[in-house]
Formats: C-alpha cells, sequence, structure tokens
C-alpha cells in the first residue's frame, strides 16, 4: 500500500525536474538559433560593408598593403576598398563582445566610439581584464568575439589551442616607473626601487603580462625588489599609486598618460631603452564567435591608420 | 495510529512523518544539486593523482597558514568588538538605534571591493586615520598581514554582531535581574550570567564571522594588496592560481571546502538543534 505510493511520488518527481530540465536546455537551443539566425545576414553584408569603414578612415590606401603582410584570415573582407562607397554610413550590423587587456582601456574606448560612429548598426560590449583572466574567462565558455593581448604568452593559449586563428600584433607597450605627483621620493631609475624606504607595487608575474614585463625588466638592471603587493591587473598597481599607498610601481607607458590625463596625482619615470621591455600586443578574432564579420572589421579597425593613430595618441607604440 | 496522535501533538506528526507536497520537493531537489553540484565539479576535477603533493607546495602551505591566522585574528577582533557592540545594540536604549544597527550591517550589503575602497580611504597611508597613524609612527596598515585581517574583520563582524544580538533579545533577562538582586555589579552579571546564556549565539555567531573572514576576497585584495606570505589568502590565492595552475587551484578550493565542511558539521547542534 504504501511502496506503489512513494514510488509514484518519486516518478513524480523525477519527472518534475525533467520537464524543468528540458524546458531550460529547450531554451538555450532557441537563443543560439536564433543569434546565429541574426549572425547569418550580416556576414554576407560585409563583404562590401568593412571596405568602406577603412576607406572612410583614410583616403590613402596604406590600409591594404599592412593588411595584406599579414596572413589572411580566411573569408577577410579586407581585399579590396571600393572608394565609391558611401562614406558616411556604414551597412554592418550586429554586435561583437571585445574582451582586451586592461592597458587598453583608454584606447579601445576611443576606437570603440570611432568605429561605431562608422558603423552606426553595430553595438559593440568591451570586457577590460588582466589578459590572463581574459584568457580564463574565454577558456570557460565567455562569449568573446574579439581578443586582444597584451603579451604573446596569453594569446598562445588560445592561438595554440586553435581558438584563434593567426593572431596579428597590432601595437607596443613601454614599461615606465610610475610614482606619486612630483615624484616625492626622487626616484630615477630601475636601481632606486630597492631603496628600503620606497615602497614597490607590481603586476603579478604569474597573469599579469607588465608583471611579468617589469620582473624581466628588474632582472636585466639587476635590481632586487621586494614588492609590497601583487596586483591582479595593470590599472590596480597605477590605483595603489594613486591612492598614495604606495610609491612606485612598473607600468606601461599607456598607464601613466591615461592615468596622469585623468588627473590621477601620479607621474611618470621612464626606464632607458636598455633596460626596457618591449610589450608586444596581438589581437585575434575567435574562431567559435558567431559575429565573424563585425569582428573582423573590429580588428581591420584597429590595425587601419585610424586605429593605429588612435593608439599612438593614447601612447602606444606601431608594431616592431 | 489514534493513540500515536493522542500521545504526540498533533503539529509534530504532520512535520515530520508526511512527505513534502510535490510543489515543494521538486524545488528542494533542484536547491539541493545547486548546492551539491559545484562541489561535485570541484571533486571531479581534482587532481587526485597528486593532491598530496600539491598541497605540500609552498605556494599552498602558505597561503593555508595566512588564511587560518587572518581568519581567526578577525574572528577575535570581532569578537572583541562585536559583542559589546550587541550588547548596546539589545540593551541600551539609545537614539537612534535602529539607524546604528542598519550601519553596523552595512559591511554586510556593501559589495567587498569597496568596503576595501573605503578601508583604504580611512585607514590607509593618506586615509582619514591612517595619515595620522603614519605621520606618528611610520606605520600603515595596507600590505600588511594585519591589514588583511583588518579587512576581514570589517566584513565579518556584522555575522556576529546581528547572532549574538538575536541571541540577547531573546535571553530570559529575568536571571540577570535576579544576578542584579544577588549582589552582582553590571560587569559580573555580564561576564557570569549574559555570556553564559547566550553562549549559543555566540558560538554560532563565531563560527559565522571565522567563515566569512576565511572566505573573504575583494576587501582584502583591495585594502590589503596580494603578497604570498604576507596578505595573498587561500581566496586570493586561488584565484591567482586560475589564470596560471589550474590545478593547485582546485586543490585549494578543496581544502577549503574540507575545511568548512569540518567546521559546519562540528557546530551543526549549536545552529540546528538537533531533536
Amino acid at each position: 500500500m504504501r511502496s506503489p505510493a512513494r514510488l509514484r511520488y518519486c516518478l513524480a518527481l523525477v519527472a518534475c525536474i525533467a520537464m524543468i530540465a528540458t524546458a531550460c536546455s529547450g531554451n538555450r537551443v532557441k537563443t543560439s538559433s536564433s543569434s546565429s539566425a541574426s549572425a547569418t545576414p550580416t556576414s554576407t553584408v560585409t563583404e562590401t560593408a568593412t571596405p568602406s569603414v577603412t576607406v572612410t578612415a583614410t583616403p590613402t590606401p596604406t590600409v591594404s598593403a599592412s593588411a595584406s603582410a599579414t596572413p589572411k584570415p580566411s573569408g577577410s573582407p579586407s581585399a579590396t576598398p571600393k572608394p565609391s562607397a558611401s562614406p558616411s554610413v556604414s551597412s554592418l550590423s550586429g554586435s561583437a563582445n571585445i574582451f582586451a587587456a586592461a592597458s587598453l582601456t583608454g584606447a579601445f574606448n576611443k576606437i570603440k566610439a570611432d568605429f561605431i560612429a562608422l558603423n552606426p548598426k553595430v553595438n559593440l560590449t568591451m570586457n577590460y581584464n588582466g589578459s590572463g583572466s581574459l584568457v580564463t574567462q574565454i577558456q570557460n565558455g565567455a562569449p568573446a568575439d574579439v581578443f586582444a593581448s597584451a603579451d604573446g604568452d596569453n594569446m598562445n593559449k588560445l592561438s595554440g589551442t586553435g581558438k584563434i586563428d593567426f593572431p596579428q600584433n597590432f601595437a607596443d607597450n613601454l614599461l615606465e616607473i610610475v610614482v606619486q605627483q612630483n615624484n616625492p621620493k626622487h626616484i630615477a631609475t630601475l636601481a632606486d626601487l630597492a631603496r628600503p624606504d620606497v615602497s614597490v607595487v607590481l603586476g603579478d608575474p604569474a597573469s599579469v603580462p607588465a608583471g611579468k614585463y617589469a620582473k624581466q625588466a628588474l632582472a636585466a638592471a639587476g635590481v632586487s625588489v621586494t614588492p609590497k603587493s601583487l596586483e591582479l591587473n595593470v590599472t590596480a598597481v597605477t590605483q595603489k599609486i594613486a591612492l598614495q599607498e604606495a610609491d612606485a610601481g612598473i607600468v606601461y607607458v599607456t598607464d601613466v598618460k591615461a592615468s596622469v590625463a585623468a588627473g590621477q596625482f601620479v607621474d611618470g619615470v621612464p626606464i632607458p631603452p636598455a633596460q626596457n621591455i618591449v610589450a608586444v600586443y596581438p589581437i585575434g578574432v575567435l574562431k567559435s564567435s558567431p559575429n565573424q564579420a563585425v569582428a573582423q572589421a573590429f580588428v581591420a579597425y584597429v590595425k587601419s591608420p585610424a586605429g593605429q593613430a588612435t593608439l599612438a595618441s593614447f601612447g602606444f607604440l606601431p608594431p616592431s | 495510529m489514534k493513540l500515536a496522535s493522542v500521545v504526540k501533538p498533533p503539529r509534530e506528526v504532520g512535520a515530520t512523518s508526511r512527505w513534502p507536497p510535490l510543489a515543494l520537493a521538486v524545488p528542494f531537489v533542484l536547491a539541493l544539486s545547486f548546492v551539491v553540484l559545484p562541489l561535485a565539479g570541484l571533486l571531479w576535477k581534482a587532481p587526485w593523482s597528486h593532491v598530496v603533493g600539491d598541497l605540500a607546495t609552498s605556494t599552498v602551505g602558505t597561503a593555508l597558514r595566512l588564511s587560518l591566522v587572518c581568519s581567526l585574528g578577525a574572528m577575535a577582533i570581532s569578537a572583541l568588538l562585536g559583542i559589546p557592540l550587541a550588547w548596546v545594540l539589545a540593551r541600551v536604549d539609545i537614539p537612534g538605534r535602529s539607524l546604528l544597527r542598519a550601519l553596523t550591517m552595512l559591511p554586510m550589503v556593501l559589495p567587498p571591493v569597496v568596503g576595501g575602497v573605503a578601508l583604504l580611504l580611512a585607514f590607509g597611508r593618506n586615509g582619514l586615520v591612517g595619515q595620522w597613524l603614519y605621520k606618528a609612527t611610520g606605520y600603515s596598515l595596507p600590505f600588511t598581514t594585519a591589514g588583511a585581517m583588518m579587512a576581514e574583520a570589517f566584513v565579518a563582524m556584522p555575522f556576529l554582531v546581528l547572532t549574538v544580538e538575536a541571541g540577547l533579545r531573546s535571553a530570559d533577562r529575568r536571571l540577570e535581574d535576579a544576578a542584579a538582586t544577588l549582589g552582582a555589579n553590571r560587569w559580573t552579571t555580564f561576564r557570569r550570567v549574559t555570556i553564559p546564556m547566550v553562549a549559543p549565539s555566540l558560538f554560532a555567531g563565531l563560527a559565522l564571522a571565522w567563515a566569512r573572514a576565511l572566505g573573504e576576497f575583494g576587501a582584502t585584495i583591495t585594502f590589503a594588496g596580494n603578497f604570498p606570505g604576507t596578505t595573498q589568502t587561500v581566496p586570493l590565492a586561488v584565484y591567482v592560481a586560475l589564470e596560471s595552475q589550474p590545478e593547485v587551484a582546485i586543490v585549494l578550493s578543496l581544502l577549503l571546502l574540507a575545511l568548512s565542511i569540518v567546521v559546519l558539521v562540528s557546530l551543526r547542534d549549536r545552529w540546528f538543534p538537533t531533536r
């Protein structure tokens, strides 16, 4: 009498949960199919649309030279710029998630604004973080369309496993010592960071490229520094100096420039070329991206003279 | 059957002997899997072949030791400051008490990173109070183990205050009155009568505060930074390791999990008094 009732109860329970599970998975299938459906028309549109992006940016045909120098991704739309294309409005539409190294924040925000001004139907979502954090997010399924790294190692984690084809270097960066405004501790060289009265904060070399480069630079200069903290992204290093909790850190030239421009109370002390490390920034489109057209167009824009000019205005160097 | 329902209060029969209605059972199973599946995921991905070797690495040992020191320190700070605070909130009729209570609970709802920034602005080298400390002694709290402890205590103390205050409110005040009539002064009454009376709440509050301190991440990384041996507690080490050595991150997570389960099980009777 009792056990069939219990059995029936359990069956009903399992059935309910199975129904909820199917409802959830059915929902997921529905959303993914709708996103791929919206992506399909955009890919046909871009063939004509992307050239108009590059052309409006610059009347000179230097784009094609730089684009052909790099291995061409399959279906790259940057082949033939059409000068006759309408300069103001592009028909490129869709959206893309741009995962970019924290040090690119300022420059990529400007590039995003410019790109959207040229492609009003495009929606870009930016995600800035330490390159290592971004790789972890992408490896765990974060919906990234474009990844811009502050070092080759983190890019290799994705290109090496076939997630990104043909990453292209789009900028270089140099290191600088960041100090409090007017340099109250009179820090002039990397060697000064070893002084006992100077508290130093660096990026964590395990995950932050700037931290890794800083470690290399200090090693090359033969300086032994015990940092107070190993921050988890490069902007946190500058923050600690701006808040006057530490006296010095090693960040990118571009970080100092951006912080000074933002009115933060920091200054930069250049590191001589012999001791400096050149940070190489690669960018690439995720193979899994359902928004290939927008993603490729964004990468092409970053590499275009207009994108390069923006990067230069934020202190980046052209890729070597 | 009839006899049993006469002997036992009828409410208890209804509450314990029947299966839950289906409408409750489904969310119950979902809730359980919601909690259990992530733990199963950790166990599933754990590098069992070299767990012991990973545990022996210096990163893990250092972080674990530091986490224990900091969380126990944070618990001690919470007790020292939190018990008097809870007593005042429960027993003293001060104006604006509800506002005061809301203020003390603030760190529970504040994003921990915001808490860390607030701590920096108050106790940092250039902070509201911190700058005087720094000028007077040359000492500043950020990037020190004491700073990590403080960040954890900031976030954990409300859990103790909340629990102890509830205990104090439900305690029988006549016992305190009796102690007073027998000639005990207020401090003696507090020490010998009030504290033993709220001991279960106190233990539960201590355990909650300790557990919260052990898992603290945001306020610690913001206020105290991240340096192995000084301020890199287990949660920070897990976060860093996740990017460079994911297996070490899993091992550390398992360790934290095991530690939490030991504490929860050993305190189970104080939290959920079993019949």
